[in-house]
C-alpha cells in the first residue's frame, strides 16, 4: 500500500473551481435564477471549511479535555439549532426543549459508549478522533430528529381527529398517540437503514474514502465504517427515541386536553 | 347530573346557567356553528371553559381527572373515526383505550344487531360506507360502560327512515342499560320522537331550554 498522500496544491484546488464557473453559465443560458444561491453556497462551503481546517489544526495540536468538550458542545447545540430551524411548523417552546434533550441525550451516550468501549481511546479526549466521530454522529442524530419531529407533527395535524377520537374512548394522551408515536419513530429511522443497506455497494461512505485517500488499508477503515455506522444507528434511534417517548407531552395540557383545542 | 354556571368558552358560548338531569334524552339543536360540538366537548373534559363552573353530580369538573370523567361520559364524534384495521379490531379499540377487557363475541354481536350493522367482522374498516362507519362507531361506543352517551349528530350519514329506526334501538338499549343520553341532531323527525329536554342554541347562547314530551314510547 503507497501511504503517501497526494497533497493538491493551490493553484489545482483553483482549477476545481471551473465546475461551479460550468454550473453558473448554464444557469445564466437557461435563465435559471440560482447564480446567486451556487454562488453562496460556494463562498460559505470554501470559507467555512477553511476556518474549520485552522480549528481543527489548533485543536488537534493542543488536545485538552476542556477544549474536547467544547467543541463536542457547540457542535451539539449548533445541531439542535438547526434541528429546531429545520421543523416545517411553529415550534412551541416545550418542543424546542424536547428537541434539545432528546440530542443530546442520543449523542452523548453513543459517543461515550463509542470512545470508551468500542475504540477504547486513550486518552478520550484525543481531538483527532472525538471530533471526526462525533461530527457523524451529531449531525445523523440531527437529520433523524428533524425527520422525526416533522413526522409527528404532520401526523398531530393530519390525524387529530383521530387522536380526539381515542380520547373519546377514554384513551390515555400517551395511548391516543402512540400510533403516531411509532411513525415519527420509523420516518426517522429509515434514512440511516437505508444508508446502510446501499453502503459499500452503491457508494463508498466519506469516512472510509476519506481513510483511504489518507493512506489506510480497506481493511482497516471498514472496521471503522462498520462501528462507525452502528455509533450512529444507537445515536438516532436513542435521540428518536426519547423523542417518541415523550413528545405527546408537548400536544397536551397538564388536564390531558390537546393544547391547540385550547 | 351536568350543572354550568356562567360559562364561557373563548367567544364561543356564554352560558350563564344550564342544568342537564340524568336518565333522560336530551337533544340539542341549533344551526351550524352555533356551540353545539363545543358545549359537549365541555361536558366530557376535552376542552374546558374559559370561565365559569362545570359540575358533574356536583362534583367540580376541575378536580377530576380528565381521562376518567371521558370513560364515565362517551361521546361520539361528528365524523366516525375508522383505525386501521379490521371491522372487529375497529371495535375493541374503545374497550382497549379504556383499559377493559375486550368484548365477548355475544356483545359484539348484540350491538351489531342494535345499530343494525351485518357485515363480516374480519374486512377491512376503511372500506365501509359513510353509514355504516357512522353505525360501526356507535356500536363501538355502545361496548363501553358509560353512564352518559354523548352523541354528535349521529344519524348525519343515515337516511331518515334508517335514522329512526336506529336510533329507537339505540335509545332503547340505553334506557335498558340505564345511560343518560345527549344528542346533538338536525332532524326534527329525531327530535319529535325521542327528546324529553329540549336545549337550543344561538350564536353561543341557550335561546331555548325545555321540557318536552316525545311521541315515541318506550317498549
Ligand atoms: N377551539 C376553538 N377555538 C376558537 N373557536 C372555535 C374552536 N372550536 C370551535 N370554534 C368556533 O366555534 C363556533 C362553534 O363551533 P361548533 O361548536 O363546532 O358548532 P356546531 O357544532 O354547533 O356546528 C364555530 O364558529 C367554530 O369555528
Ligand atoms: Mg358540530
Amino acid at each position: 500500500m503507497d501511504s503517501e498522500i497526494i497533497e493538491i496544491e493551490w493553484w489545482r484546488l483553483i482549477l476545481a473551481y471551473i465546475f461551479v464557473v460550468v454550473l453558473i453559465v448554464i444557469l445564466k443560458w437557461r435563465s435559471i435564477k440560482r447564480e446567486k444561491d451556487v454562488l453562496i453556497a460556494t463562498i460559505r462551503m470554501s470559507v467555512q471549511l477553511v476556518i474549520a481546517g485552522f480549528i481543527l489544526e489548533y485543536i488537534f495540536k493542543n488536545d485538552h479535555p476542556l477544549v474536547t468538550i467544547g467543541v463536542l458542545a457547540i457542535m451539539v447545540a449548533f445541531a439542535i439549532y438547526t434541528a429546531i430551524k429545520r421543523v416545517k411548523h411553529n415550534v412551541p417552546l416545550q418542543m424546542k426543549k424536547l428537541i434539545a434533550i432528546s440530542l443530546t441525550i442520543g449523542v452523548v451516550v453513543s459517543l461515550s459508549y463509542f470512545i470508551f468501549v468500542v475504540i477504547g481511546l486513550s486518552p478520550w479526549y484525543k481531538a483527532t478522533y472525538v471530533i471526526p466521530i462525533a461530527g457523524m454522529i451529531v449531525g445523523n442524530a440531527m437529520t433523524g430528529i428533524t425527520l422525526g419531529v416533522n413526522t409527528y407533527m404532520n401526523e398531530m395535524s393530519s390525524q387529530k381527529q383521530l387522536v380526539e377520537g381515542a380520547l373519546m374512548l377514554g384513551a390515555t394522551p400517551k395511548e391516543a398517540t402512540r400510533e403516531i408515536a411509532n411513525r415519527a419513530f420509523d420516518a426517522a429511522m429509515t434514512p440511516i437503514l437505508n444508508n446502510m443497506i446501499g453502503m459499500g455497494i452503491v457508494f463508498l461512505p466519506g469516512m472510509m474514502t476519506g481513510q483511504i485517500l489518507g493512506g489506510a488499508s480497506p481493511l482497516v477503515s471498514i472496521n471503522y465504517q462498520i462501528a462507525i455506522m452502528l455509533g450512529i444507528l444507537g445515536a438516532v434511534a436513542l435521540s428518536v427515541i426519547v423523542f417518541a417517548v415523550l413528545g405527546y407531552k408537548t400536544f397536551f395540557n397538564e388536564r390531558d386536553q390537546l393544547i391547540d383545542m385550547q | 347530573m351536568f350543572k354550568l354556571e356562567n360559562v364561557t368558552y373563548k367567544d364561543v358560548l356564554d352560558i350563564p346557567e344550564l342544568s342537564i338531569s340524568a336518565g333522560a334524552i336530551t337533544c340539542i339543536i341549533g344551526k351550524s356553528g352555533s356551540g353545539k360540538t363545543t358545549l359537549v366537548k365541555l361536558l366530557n373534559g376535552l376542552i374546558s371553559p374559559t370561565e365559569g363552573t362545570i359540575y358533574v353530580e356536583n362534583e367540580d369538573i376541575k378536580e377530576m381527572s380528565m381521562v376518567q370523567l371521558r370513560r364515565r361520559v362517551s361521546m361520539l364524534q361528528q365524523s366516525p373515526s375508522i383505525y386501521e384495521g379490521t371491522l372487529r379490531e375497529n371495535l375493541q379499540i374503545g374497550r382497549f383505550f379504556s383499559e377493559l377487557e375486550p368484548a365477548s363475541d355475544d356483545e359484539i354481536l348484540d350491538v351489531l344487531e342494535v345499530v343494525n350493522l351485518d357485515k363480516d367482522l374480519d374486512q377491512d374498516a376503511s372500506k365501509l360506507s359513510g353509514g355504516e362507519k357512522q353505525r360501526l362507531t356507535l356500536a363501538r361506543m355502545l361496548l363501553l360502560p358509560a353512564d352518559v352517551l354523548i352523541l354528535d349528530e349521529p344519524t348525519a350519514s343515515l337516511d331518515e327512515e334508517s335514522a329512526h329506526t336506529i336510533m329507537s334501538r339505540v335509545l332503547q338499549h340505553c334506557i335498558d342499560e340505564n345511560k343518560s343520553v345527549i344528542m346533538i341532531t338536525h332532524a326534527d323527525e329525531i327530535v319529535k320522537s325521542f327528546a324529553e329536554h329540549l336545549i337550543e342554541l344561538k350564536d353561543g347562547k341557550v335561546s331555548r331550554d325545555e321540557r318536552v314530551e316525545p311521541t315515541w314510547t318506550q317498549k
